[in-house]
C-alpha cells in the first residue's frame, strides 16, 4: 500500500549570481535528495538546526518553491506536474501553518474575512452559510464566535496561532505542513497549541509534516522523526527508537544538547563543537565530519548513503558498529510536582462542572 | 549567608506612562545575588523579567518608563540614586550585560575588536596597544577561532554563535563583578546553546562574577542556576534554590509551568496546560495576578495580593493557598 504523501528525491538548489551579467558563481544546496512518506493521520517531524533546509523542504513540497528535482505525490496524484488550475484544487488538500502567526495573517482583514476567503474561493461555502462555517472553525480551534470581528493585532500570540490553524483547517486538508508552529510561543501556550494540533489530527485524520528545532516538542507530536543536516536526511526513525537508540552522531549530539528541566541531570559530556557549515560550500564526504567525534579518514572523502537499519534509516558509516547510548535519559518530574498538579487538575475539573 | 549580597533589589516598582494611563510593568520585586552565584529569573513574556534586568542597568527608557519605588543596591550603593555619569561608569565596567540578539546589540559598522577596545579604553584606561592585546585575549578566552584576525571582522561576518561569543567577550572585558544575561541563548540552536552555556559557566568559575540569567527556559535554569526567581505578570511569585524549586515547586503557576514543559525523556501523551493567558499590564487587578487562571483561587485571592512568605528556609512563595496539598 502506498502512503498518503510520498516525497522522492526532493532537491532544491538556489543559484548564487554576481556581477552585472548575473553570472552564476555558485549554488546553495538547500535541500538534496530528500525522500519520506507520511500516512493519513500520522505526524512526521523534520528536525534540524537553523539553516539546515527544513523550512525549504516544507515549502518545496507544497510548491511554494519550485523544486530543482524530485517528485511529491499526495493520494497518488503527482503534485509537481500539475498545471496551475489543477494546482489550485490541490492546494485545498495541502495547507501550511507558519511560525509567526502575526506575519502570516493579513493585518487589514478581520478573522472572519481571513477564514471566509479560502472557504469561498474553493467553493466550500456560499455567502449565506459562510458565517456559520467560520464560527464552527473558530470553535474547533478553541476560539469564540465574537473573535470573528477582530483584527490580528487584537489577539495574543497563542490566539493568533489558533487563527492560523483555523485558516489551514478551513479547506479540510489531507496534509498540513507545520513550520515551527509553537517556537514563538510561551511554554504554557505552546502546550495548548500542541494539544490542539493533536486533537485535530485525531478528529480529522490529517497528516502533519511537523518542522521544528525542538526535540522535546517533537517527541510529543511525532510518530516518526527525520533529522536533517545541511539539506540531507541523516537519520529517520520511529520516535521511540530515535530517542532510545539514536544512531547518527548528530542526532545524539542534538538530544544531548537539549537542556533538561531537571537540576539533577546536569550535563557532563562536552557539547559538539563548531557551527553548521555553509550550504554554499558543503564539506566533502559526510557533511557532519568536521564536528563529528567519530570521524575517520573515510568520512572526509566518502559521503555515507542513507540506508535501512532496523526500523530506521541512517546515513553514517559507523551506524552499525558505534556503541549505542541512552541519550534521552531523564528523571521523571518530581513527586511533589506530580502530586500538586493532580490537586490543580482536580480543582479545575470541579470548577468546570 | 553571612556576607552582604553583591546585588540586592528591594521592592522595585517600574511604571510606564503611555497616553493617559499608568502601567505597572514590575511591582514589589525583591531579589538578591551573591558573588560567584548564578540567579535565574524565569517567566513567560510580559512577566517583567526583562524590565527587571534593564532596571539594574538603569536602561529602562525614561520617559515613558519611570522608577516608581524600591531600591537596587549594588555593592551597597543604590543604583536608582546615582547620576547618569556614575551609571555610565558602571555599565560595561563593573556590570556587564549580554543581550538576546547579538546582531542588533553589536554595532554593525565597527569591527568586533574595535568595540571591545573602546570599552576597555573607556573603563580601564588602557592604551590602544594594550586594549588591542586585551581584546584579542578576550576573544581567545571565549573560544573564537583565530582571534587575532577575527578581531578585524564585522559582526555580519560571524555566525550567530560566534556573535554571541563576541557579546560575552565584550561584557566580560572589564572583569565585571556582575553579569546580566538576558535570554543569552534563546536565538541560538541547541548545540550552540550548549556551547555558550558551558562557556558562561567556565568564565563564571574563573572570574568569580555573579550572574543574573534571565530566561523563559526552565531547562536552561535547571542546567545553570544556583537560585531561581519565578515571575508572573510583574510580580515575583516564588523564590528558591534551583534544587528546591524543581523538587518542591509551590506556587500553582510554577507547578503549571513545569508540567507544561515537554520532556525529552518521555512522551506523556497530552501536555498539561495552564488555561487562559497572562493578564495585560493595564488590567486593574486588586488581588493575586494569577487568580484568573488558578483553579484554587478564592475570593480572598481575588481581593488581596498575596505577599512573599517563607514556607521553608530560603524558599518563599506568594500564594494564599500554599502549600497546595492543604487545599485538596
Amino acid at each position: 500500500m502506498s502512503a498518503m504523501l510520498e516525497v522522492r528525491g526532493l532537491t532544491k538548489h538556489f543559484p548564487v549570481r554576481r556581477g552585472v551579467l548575473r553570472r552564476q558563481v555558485g549554488t546553495v544546496q538547500a535541500v538534496t535528495d530528500v525522500s519520506f512518506d507520511v500516512n493519513e493521520g500520522e505526524t512526521l517531524a523534520i528536525v534540524g538546526e537553523s539553516g539546515c533546509g527544513k523550512s525549504t523542504i516544507g515549502r518545496t513540497l507544497l510548491r511554494l518553491l519550485e523544486p530543482t528535482a524530485g517528485t511529491v505525490s499526495l493520494d497518488g496524484t503527482q503534485v509537481m506536474d500539475l498545471p496551475a488550475a489543477d494546482m489550485r484544487e490541490m492546494r485545498k488538500r495541502m495547507q501550511i501553518i507558519f511560525q509567526d502567526p502575526f506575519g502570516s495573517l493579513n493585518p487589514r482583514m478581520t478573522v472572519a474575512e481571513t477564514l471566509a476567503e479560502p472557504l469561498l474561493l474553493h467553493g466550500l461555502a456560499t455567502s449565506s452559510d459562510v458565517k456559520g462555517k467560520v464560527d464552527a472553525l473558530l470553535e474547533t480551534c478553541g476560539l469564540q464566535p465574537w473573535h470573528a470581528g477582530r483584527f490580528p493585532h487584537e489577539f495574543s500570540g497563542g490566539q493568533r496561532q489558533r487563527v492560523g490553524i483555523a485558516r489551514a483547517l478551513a479547506t479540510r486538508p489531507r496534509l498540513i505542513v507545520c513550520d515551527e508552529p509553537v517556537s514563538a510561543l510561551d511554554v504554557s501556550v505552546q502546550a495548548q497549541i500542541v494539544n490542539l494540533l493533536k486533537d485535530l489530527q485525531t478528529e480529522f485524520g490529517i497528516g502533519y509534516v511537523f518542522i521544528s528545532h525542538d526535540l522535546a516538542v517533537v517527541r510529543h507530536m511525532a510518530a516518526r522523526v527525520a533529522v536533517v543536516y545541511l539539506g540531507r536526511i541523516v537519520e529517520e526513525a520511529p520516535v521511540a527508537e530515535l530517542f532510545a537508540t539514536p544512531r547518527h552522531p548528530y542526532t545524539r549530539s542534538l538530544i544531548a544538547a537539549a537542556p533538561r528541566p531537571d537540576p539533577a541531570a546536569r550535563k557532563t559530556s562536552a557539547p559538539v563543537e563548531g557551527d553548521l557549515p555553509s550550504a554554499l560550500n558543503p564539506p566533502p564526504g559526510c557533511a557532519f565530519h568536521p564536528r563529528c567525534p567519530l570521524a575517520e579518514a573515510r568520512c572526509r572523502t566518502e559521503r555515507p548513503v542513507l540506508r535501512p537499519l532496523g526500523k530506521a534509516r541512517v546515513a553514517c558509516h559507523f551506524a552499525e558498529t558505534a556503541p549505542t547510548t541512552e541519550a534521552a535519559a531523564e528523571n521523571p518530574p518530581s513527586e511533589a510536582l506530580t502530586r500538586r498538579l493532580q490537586v490543580l487538575e482536580a480543582a479545575r475539573q470541579k470548577e468546570n462542572t | 549567608m553571612d556576607h552582604a549580597p553583591l546585588l540586592e533589589v528591594e521592592d522595585l516598582a517600574v511604571e510606564f506612562r503611555i497616553g493617559g494611563t499608568v502601567q505597572r510593568a514590575v511591582q514589589g520585586v525583591s531579589l538578591s545575588l551573591h558573588s560567584g552565584k548564578t540567579l535565574g529569573v524565569v517567566g513567560e513574556s510580559g512577566c517583567g523579567k526583562s524590565v527587571t534586568s534593564l532596571s539594574i542597568m538603569r536602561l529602562v527608557p525614561q520617559p515613558p518608563g519611570h522608577y516608581a519605588g524600591g531600591a537596587i543596591r549594588f555593592k551597597g550603593r543604590d543604583l536608582l540614586k546615582l547620576s547618569e555619569t556614575e551609571m555610565r561608569k558602571l555599565r560595561g565596567g563593573e556590570i556587564g550585560m549580554i543581550f538576546q540578539e547579538p546582531m542588533t546589540s553589536l554595532n554593525p559598522v565597527y569591527t568586533c575588536g574595535a568595540q571591545i577596545e573602546e570599552s576597555l579604553s573607556v573603563h580601564s584606561g588602557l592604551s590602544r596597544k594594550a586594549a588591542r592585546d586585551r581584546a584579542v585575549e578576550m576573544l581567545d578566552l571565549v573560544g573564537l577561532p583565530s582571534p587575532r584576525s577575527r578581531a578585524d571582522d564585522y559582526p555580519h561576518q560571524l555566525s550567530g554563535g560566534q556573535r554571541q561569543r563576541v557579546m560575552i567577550a565584550l561584557a566580560l572585558a572589564n572583569d565585571p563583578a556582575l553579569l546580566i544575561a538576558d535570554e543569552p541563548t534563546t536565538a541560538l540552536d541547541v548545540t550552540i546553546q550548549a556551547q555558550i552555556l558551558d562557556l558562561m559557566g567556565e568564565l563564571r568559575e574563573r572570574t568569580g562574577a555573579a550572574v543574573m540569567l534571565v530566561t523563559h527556559d526552565l531547562g536552561v535554569v535547571a542546567q545553570t542556576c544556583d537560585d531561581v526567581v519565578v515571575m508572573y505578570a510583574g510580580r515575583v511569585v516564588e523564590r528558591a534554590s534551583t534544587a528546591a524549586l524543581f523538587s518542591d515547586p509551590q506556587h500553582p503557576y510554577t507547578v503549571g509551568l513545569m508540567a507544561a514543559v515537554p520532556r525529552i525523556g518521555s512522551a506523556a501523551g497530552r501536555l498539561a496546560t495552564i488555561p487562559g493567558t497572562v493578564p495585560p499590564p493595564w488590567a486593574k487587578i486588586g488581588g493575586c495576578r494569577f487568580a484568573s487562571r488558578c483553579p484554587l483561587a478564592t475570593d480572598h485571592c481575588r481581593a488581596e495580593d498575596p505577599p512573599l512568605a517563607e514556607l521553608a528556609p530560603g524558599h518563599t512563595v506568594a500564594c494564599w493557598r500554599a502549600p497546595i496539598e492543604a487545599a485538596a
